[in-house]
């Protein structure tokens, strides 16, 4: 029992970041547009937008406006979905039609923080609409199936936001 | 139109002095005329006067406009933002306590080939609602109530079951711990069983006669992440009790769940898992489990008993794989007296998902719960089948089992259909 309780603490002692904050949408910001952030924009979630907001999610949304950044092409979408139980925080940045990149800002779920590596993000860069779904399968995480669901449901989301705010 | 008032009049004034050129009028005439001219200028300027009061109402009406419609644009703007704070607020609030669960019907039609034991019946297997809830961001309580079978009490076919209740506290960003009763960090399914993320109707042999799962304890556990993709778990809970009493009579594992129910607490079981999951699509594991006296000493000849459990899940595109293996090893000299001393099982599953709703799958079993024997107590099953999901969530199953039994044993064939959910 003494050498699990030792292990734990040498565990405990030698750890890397799981859960909580791992970058602030202020900072996300400023990185993506090189701290020259341009007047943020919003779109009203209503009429048809807001039925296909609600399909892409599968169930309905939330707010009355998602907002978003835009300048030189790229645009940058800050967005919360749930995992299982709690909201999990996503900077996508999309670029004409595209994912120029995925990250997890905040992770709350007390499972699948997974989800926030580079070796699983990367599996959405360049991805696209096909119709109203993405272009590709998404490899999921073993024990973090809703948590994947959660990060697909909400980078088609923003791919359908970069199209509809170009109509 | 001043301007043009003004020409008007100059023109007149012109008019009559050309007049006067051409004709020399008489004083009347001219006094007459400068009477007309001093008429229009006075309309001129009346008329200039009234322009003003016009222009000038129209302009407080374009401002009290402008002024209007700034507070219109203020007013939805604290609409939006006091609707979402407030739709923000019941959510966080409905978010503390979350209800879940999951439920599967089966039928199964399977034929004894070595007797009469043949197996045709419908049955609501299982039934199960989660509650959970969140105290603080870092201390929350899961449950899981499961009936198996519909019916529970004397008599009947089914039981109530309590298969989690734990209190978990994060004790920073990395690690938690869990106190309480909670299912045995072990296997694929043991912790994962939800009826739309695994093939098959029933749940396959080998984990729940080798493992067994379903499989729950209550003790303490701490659990974590040491590096990208690493994470484990060690606990210290209540142990399993195979000792040859009631109905046992063997030393078989599954027999030995005592479910947290008055559970004898002799002796301890000590468990660690590590797990890999660092590329996507992959997860590795192991888990080692050490129970001082696998019968809560009980029997003096059963000796302490050694877990060791590893499999592989994969998934890449459409394609899917599952493996595991898994060996308890009982060291006293009761258990190797009837080759209950190596109790070992593996499986291998590929599939394959033909589209977002339908997937097949072949799974080959081999268990055997007196691999210590030197008689042939071996079991095989080869699974086949299909799932649809009609949605992601709810799930419909069809397969076709082939199993080859040991010598005079029960040995089942046939078809199992089965209609899952999660919510």
């Amino acid at each position: 029992m003494r050498s699990i309780v030792a292990i734990t603490l040498l565990m405990i002692a030698f750890s890397v970041f799981a859960r909580g904050v791992y970058q602030t949408d202020e900072a996300f910001l400023a990185e993506t547009f090189n701290n020259e952030l341009p007047k943020s924009q919003v779109v009203w979630v209503k009429g048809d937008l807001r039925k296909s907001i609600d399909d892409i999610l599968g169930h309905r949304y939330a707010g009355l406006r998602i907002r978003y950044w835009h300048k030189d092409g790229r645009k940058v979408w800050i967005l919360e979905e749930i995992g299982k139980e709690q909201p999990i925080t996503f900077g996508i940045i999309t670029a004409r039609d595209k994912i120029e990149k995925v990250k997890v800002l905040a992770f709350r779920e007390s499972r699948g923080g997974e989800i926030r590596y580079p070796a699983f993000t990367q599996q959405f860069d360049d991805a696209q609409l096909k119709g109203n779904d993405l272009d590709r399968h998404i490899d999921g995480i073993s024990g973090a199936t809703m948590s994947v669901r959660a990060m697909t449901a909400i980078v088609t989301l923003a791919l359908y936001l970069d199209k509809f705010t170009r109509q | 139109m001043t301007l043009f008032k003004k020409t008007a009049v100059a023109m007149s004034v012109m008019v009559a002095v050309s007049s006067v050129q051409a004709a020399t009028p008489t004083n009347e005439e001219i006094w007459a005329l400068l009477q007309n001219v001093q008429q229009q200028l006075t309309e001129v300027q009346q008329q200039n006067q009234q322009l003003r009061v016009e222009n000038s109402t129209l302009k407080i009406k374009v401002e009290e406009t402008e002024l209007v419609a700034l507070e219109a644009n203020e007013t939805a703007e604290a609409v939006a933002v006091a609707t979402e704070e407030a739709v923000k607020t019941a959510s966080l609030a409905a978010r503390r306590t979350n209800i879940g669960g999951y439920g599967e019907l089966h039928y199964n039609n399977l034929e004894d080939q070595n007797g009469d034991a043949d197996k045709d019946e419908i049955d609501y297997h299982r039934f199960v609602l989660f509650f959970g809830h969140e105290f603080t961001d870092d201390l929350r309580f899961f449950s899981e109530l499961e009936l198996e079978h519909s019916l529970s009490g004397d008599g009947k076919e089914g039981e109530v079951e309590l298969e989690q209740a734990y209190i978990q506290y994060d004790i920073n960003d990395q690690h938690s711990v869990t106190g309480g009763l909670f299912l045995t960090p072990v296997g694929i399914l043991n912790e994962t069983h939800e009826p739309p993320t695994f093939y098959g109707t029933e749940r396959n042999p080998v984990e729940k006669n080798i493992i067994p799962s379903t499989w729950w304890e209550a003790g303490v556990m701490f659990s974590g992440e040491i590096a990208e993709g690493f994470s484990y778990d060690v606990a210290a809970t209540s142990g399993l009790d195979v000792s040859k009493k009631g109905t046992k009579t063997s030393y078989k594992i599954r027999d030995g769940r005592q479910k947290v129910s008055k559970a004898q607490a002799e002796d301890f079981a000590y468990t660690g898992r590590i797990k890999w999951t660092g590329v996507p699509g992959l997860e590795l594991a192991a888990t080692v489990q050490y129970q001082e006296d696998m019968t809560q000493s009980n029997d003096a000849t059963a000796g302490s008993g050694t877990l060791f459990e590893t499999h592989a899940v994969f998934e890449r595109g459409n394609f899917g794989l599952r493996a595991l293996y898994a060996t308890w090893d009982l060291d006293g000299s009761g258990p190797k007296a009837d080759g209950y001393d190596e109790q070992t099982g593996w499986y291998v599953e590929p599939s394959y998902q033909i589209s977002q709703h339908f997937g097949v799958f072949v799974r080959y079993n081999e268990w055997d719960n007196q691999a210590g024997s030197s008689t042939d107590t071996e079991y095989e099953q080869i699974d086949l089948g299909v799932n649809w999901w009609p949605h992601q969530d709810v799930v419909v199953k069809l397969d076709y089992q082939d199993q080859d039994a040991p010598k005079g044993k029960t040995e089942l064939d046939g078809v199992n259909v089965g209609l899952g959910y999660q919510f």
